[in-house]
């Protein structure tokens, strides 16, 4: 489903070089976690995915379902299936988090050619699935993310994707900021998700996620590539041992 | 110096950028030709925006099948004030220029029901000029709609002078909402003066027009008193659109609230002048200023010139002016979310300025008539 074939990516300011060569498969169906210590490039990685001009690719492509997406839009990936879950969701004044929710559904349906949810549609699909996540039908229409605490704006996020069903689902530290009741919540709402079709790209810091979201792989990403590859027993050594003798052994 | 056409038929001399309070509107240089005084209309009236107790004005004359609710009086027979101040230009010009004096004295709760509306038209290249005096007494409140509008095409010239006094406890809710033609002017000023605990709640709205200047003066004269304005100038095409204030704090514990929302689009050029003079026995004002500036175009420019003059120590005052692109991060996240560029342009710059019509707590009815105005501006120029 996603293949990522030597990806070299800078920052296009001031050309620092932080993804040096990422090679990356994930099936569909698959749940693939990404490990590694802070700057190793993994947000840069989730960026690049979704098409932010801050990075600049210069070498290597990412194919999803046979398809370059470095050659589309933003907004063109989203529609197409891509979703990333923010590791800092931007607050977004004036702009409700219902209308947001409604313009972006819509969008992606249209650019699908789908029919576009009429209100009591939408409004019946949002208090379901905020239900599920324990999230307060009333926050919803207050400005999106704005004055919500930590745990509620990736409870947000997690809304968003639920809603948005899309494919290729990539949660950038999804579990920093929530705490032990908010974790189970958010992981069994993407738990819920899990499906033949739809692959997941988890980039997590703990262990403790992936005891929730429990992953078919796991990859270490270390100064901008994978150093190695493995199942769900190397997120246990890292959590035991750190990437001490993993980044000696592959360097 | 040779006077300009205007000067001549105006008999009256026009101020310059050299005049401070004209520095960024260069009243003689852009108005160096007027059109004559108004004689009637040639087709069109005021078609209103929302269910109002009318008054209405086509080219300055007042048309006579007012139905005022209870609580409101009106009388012709009115002066106009006039100035030789230069800094007061507006208000000469007013006096010289043809159009009806009117004023009202509102009592009670009437007009919060259904508000009195003062509805402008101008139908030609002439120019007109009202003067509306308007007195609300002791512990009344008032909703008046004052809206300025052409016939599409013409190059009229309105002016507009507006003196309210509110007595004690007096409550004005008053909203300029100005949709002149792209190819109009207009001048305005709205002197206001307030007794103790009386409450101004002003809101104005450009939302066209060519060359616009809306002066706001107000007298806070008594204890309590509380000033909010806020307000949204949507400056795009060729429109030059001027908003100066000046907030003069006179007595002690008083509290005023400023905030104006900007969006330059086109070749559009903004002013925002709003001046808070704090007199020297005016302890304890509290008043907040801010202006914030969407530029959406290189060809474009605003003009931000907040300015304190405090002579009390005991006081809290600021004020902040930005002016910004759109933030990019925003746009990334909403079009992350499958909404496409122009649209989710649209939704945040309708955001920046909706906030403010949000914050003004109108009635529903009120409010959506404003946005409506806002999104058509916006889907033209933005
Ligand atoms: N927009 C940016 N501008 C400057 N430096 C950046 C930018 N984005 C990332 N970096 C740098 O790139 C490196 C990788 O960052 P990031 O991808 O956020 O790592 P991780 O998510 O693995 O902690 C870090 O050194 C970070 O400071
Ligand atoms: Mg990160």
């Amino acid at each position: 489903m996603l293949e990522i074939k030597n990806l070299h990516v800078r920052i296009a300011e001031d050309e620092t070089e932080i993804l040096k060569g990422l090679d990356l498969t994930v099936k569909a169906g698959e749940v693939a976690a990404i490990m590694g210590p802070n700057g190793a490039g993994k947000s840069t990685l989730s960026y690049v995915l979704a098409g932010k001009e801050d990075y600049e690719v210069t070498e290597g492509e990412i194919l999803f379902n046979g398809e370059n997406i470095l050659d589309m839009e933003v907004d063109e990936r989203a529609a197409s299936g891509v979703f990333l879950a923010f590791q800092y969701p931007m607050e977004i004044p004036g702009v409700a988090t219902m209308n947001f929710l409604k313009a972006a559904m819509n969008a992606q349906r249209k650019a699908r050619d789908e029919a576009e949810y009429t209100t009591p549609e939408f409004i019946k699909k949002v208090k379901a699935a905020s239900a599920d996540l324990s999230i307060d039908f009333n926050m919803l229409k207050r400005a999106l993310n704005v004055g919500f605490s930590g745990g509620e704006k990736k409870r947000a996020e997690i809304l968003q994707m639920a809603l948005l069903e899309p494919t290729l689902c990539v949660l950038d530290e999804t579990d920093s900021g929530l705490d032990i009741d908010a974790l189970k919540i958010v992981s069994d709402g993407v738990n819920a998700l899990r499906d033949p079709e739809r692959a997941f790209l988890v980039i997590t810091h703990y262990q403790r996620l992936l005891d929730h979201i429990v992953p078919d792989t796991v990859h270490v990403l270390y100064n901008g590539r994978i150093i190695k590859t493995g199942d769900k027993s190397l997120a246990l050594h890292l959590e035991e041992n750190g990437y001490a003798d993993i980044i000696a052994a592959a360097a | 110096m040779q006077k300009t056409q205007a000067e001549e038929a105006l008999g009256m001399e026009l101020p310059t950028r050299r005049v401070e309070s004209f520095h960024y509107t260069d009243l003689r240089t852009m108005l160096r030709e007027i059109p004559d005084n108004a004689s009637g209309s040639t087709g069109g009236n005021y078609a209103p925006l929302v269910d109002t107790h009318l008054l209405s004005f086509n080219d300055g004359k007042l048309a006579d099948d007012q139905v005022l609710p209870k609580g409101v009086t009106l009388s012709t027979d009115v002066a106009k004030a006039t100035s030789s101040d230069i800094n007061d230009a507006i208000v000469g010009m007013n006096a010289v220029t043809s159009g009806d004096a009117i004023s009202l004295v509102i009592e009670g709760n009437a007009t919060m029901e259904k508000p009195l509306g003062l509805g402008h038209f101008s139908s030609n290249e002439s120019r007109n000029a009202c003067y509306h005096k308007v007195l609300i007494k002791a512990g009344s409140e008032a909703q008046v709609i004052s809206r300025h509008t052409s016939k599409d095409g013409v190059a009229s010239l309105a002016n507009t002078v507006t003196e309210i006094e509110l007595e004690k406890d007096a409550v004005a809710n008053w909203f300029v909402i100005q949709q002149e033609s792209i190819s109009a002017n207009r001048l305005a000023r709205i002197n206001v003066s307030l007794a103790e605990n009386a409450k101004l709640n002003l809101f104005i709205l450009n939302a066209g027009g060519k060359l616009v200047r809306q002066e706001v003066k107000v007298d806070v004269a008594g204890e309590g008193a509380h000033v909010d304005i806020k307000g949204v100038n949507l400056i795009g095409d060729d429109a030059h659109i001027d908003v100066t204030t000046v907030l003069d704090h006179n007595v002690p514990n008083t509290t005023a609230n400023e905030l104006f929302r900007n969006v330059v689009a086109g070749n559009g050029h903004g002013v925002f002048q709003g001046q808070i003079k704090v007199a020297q026995i005016a302890q304890k004002t509290d008043a907040q200023m801010a202006c914030n500036t969407l530029l959406l175009t290189d060809d474009g420019d605003f003009s931000a010139k907040p300015e304190l003059e405090i002579f009390a120590d005991d006081v809290l005052c600021a004020h902040g002016a930005t002016v910004t692109d759109i933030d990019d991060d925003h746009l990334f996240y909403l079009r992350a979310r499958g909404i496409k560029e122009k649209t989710a342009r649209g939704l945040l710059i309708k955001a920046f300025v909706d906030e403010v019509v949000e914050e003004i707590g109108v009635s529903e009815e009120l409010e959506e008539a404003f946005i409506g105005i806002i999104d058509s501006w916006l889907d033209k120029n933005a």
